[in-house]
C-alpha cells in the first residue's frame, strides 16, 4: 500500500453501496479539524464520481484517489 | 453638496431595498419532494435522494401523499374506531414500509421478496432502514392531511418519526417555492 498521504482519520466504508459512503463521510468529516485529512475506503465504483461531486458542493477538497485491489481510497481535506 | 449627498443616500437606500427583495426570492439550499407513489422501488429512490441531499449539505422536506401515505403506517399499531371505507383501505393498502411492493416484476410478491433478499445480500439498506436514517439526518416529513382523511388513516397508526407533521398543499408550495430542487416521485 502506498502511504503518500497521512490521514488523520480513516473510515472503512467497504461493501457499502449508494448513498451510504457519501452520507457517512459527510458526518465523518466533522470529526477531523479543518485542514486535516480524512481517508475514505470504499468498494463502490460510484464513489469515484460521487466524492468529487460531494466535495465540490460541500467545499472540501479531494487530495488524492488511489485504487488498489478493488479498494478505492479517497483522501479528503476538510476545508470548511 | 448636501443636496448631492442626500440624493446619494436615497439611491443607496433604494438599492438596499431592491437587494433585499431579490434576496427574498433566492431559494434556500433545500430539496422539496412529493412522494406520491406507494411502490417500493420509487420510495427507495426517494429516500436515497433525500439522504444523499443531506450529505450534500441540503435541507430536505418530503411530502407524502396518496399511495405513499401507507408507507408511513406502523404495522404494530392498531386503530379501532374506523368506518367501513377506512377499514377497507386499511386492509387493502400496505401496512408500513415492510409490506410495500415493487412497481414491476412483483409476481404476486415473489419478485419483491427476491429483490429484498438481493438487497440484503448486497448490503443495500431496506426501506425502513432508510426511513430511520432520514429521521436521524433531520429530513422533515409532511403527510398530506387529505390523503389521511380520504383513506381513513389515523395519526395514531403512523410510525414514530423525529420530524413528522401533517399538512395541506399550501405548506408544500411554500417549501417548494423556497427550494432549489423540487421533485415528484
Amino acid at each position: 500500500m502506498s502511504e503518500a498521504i497521512h490521514a488523520d482519520k480513516v473510515m472503512d466504508l467497504k461493501g457499502l453501496p449508494c448513498p451510504m459512503p457519501v452520507v457517512k463521510v459527510s458526518k465523518g468529516i466533522k470529526e477531523v479539524a479543518v485542514g486535516q485529512i480524512l481517508e475514505a475506503q470504499t468498494t463502490d465504483p460510484g464513489s469515484l464520481t460521487d466524492f468529487p461531486a460531494w466535495a465540490r458542493t460541500s467545499g472540501n477538497e479531494i487530495v488524492e484517489t488511489i485504487q488498489e485491489n478493488g479498494i478505492i481510497r479517497i483522501f479528503i481535506r476538510r476545508k470548511v | 453638496m448636501t443636496h448631492e449627498l442626500a440624493t446619494l443616500e436615497k439611491q443607496v437606500a433604494d438599492l438596499r431595498a431592491k437587494l433585499e427583495g431579490i434576496e427574498r426570492r433566492v431559494p434556500s439550499n433545500k430539496l422539496s419532494m412529493v412522494v406520491f407513489s406507494g411502490d417500493l422501488d420509487r420510495a427507495l429512490a426517494a429516500f436515497i435522494i433525500a439522504t444523499g441531499a443531506v450529505a450534500m449539505g441540503m435541507d430536505v422536506v418530503m411530502f407524502f401523499t396518496f399511495w405513499a401515505t401507507p408507507i408511513l403506517r406502523d404495522p404494530a399499531k392498531k386503530v379501532e374506531d374506523k368506518d367501513f371505507m377506512g377499514k377497507m383501505f386499511g386492509t387493502m393498502l400496505p401496512k408500513g414500509a415492510c409490506s410495500v411492493k415493487l412497481s414491476k416484476m412483483n409476481m404476486g410478491g415473489l419478485g419483491t421478496a427476491m429483490m429484498k433478499n438481493l438487497m440484503k445480500q448486497k448490503n443495500v439498506a431496506s426501506l425502513d432502514q432508510m426511513i430511520a436514517l432520514a429521521g436521524e439526518l433531520g429530513v422533515q416529513i409532511y403527510v398530506c392531511e387529505l390523503s389521511m382523511e380520504l383513506m381513513g388513516f389515523k395519526r395514531e397508526e403512523m410510525i414514530q418519526y423525529p420530524a413528522m407533521d401533517f399538512c395541506g398543499v399550501a405548506k408544500f408550495l411554500e417549501e417548494a417555492m423556497d427550494s432549489r430542487i423540487q421533485l415528484f416521485i
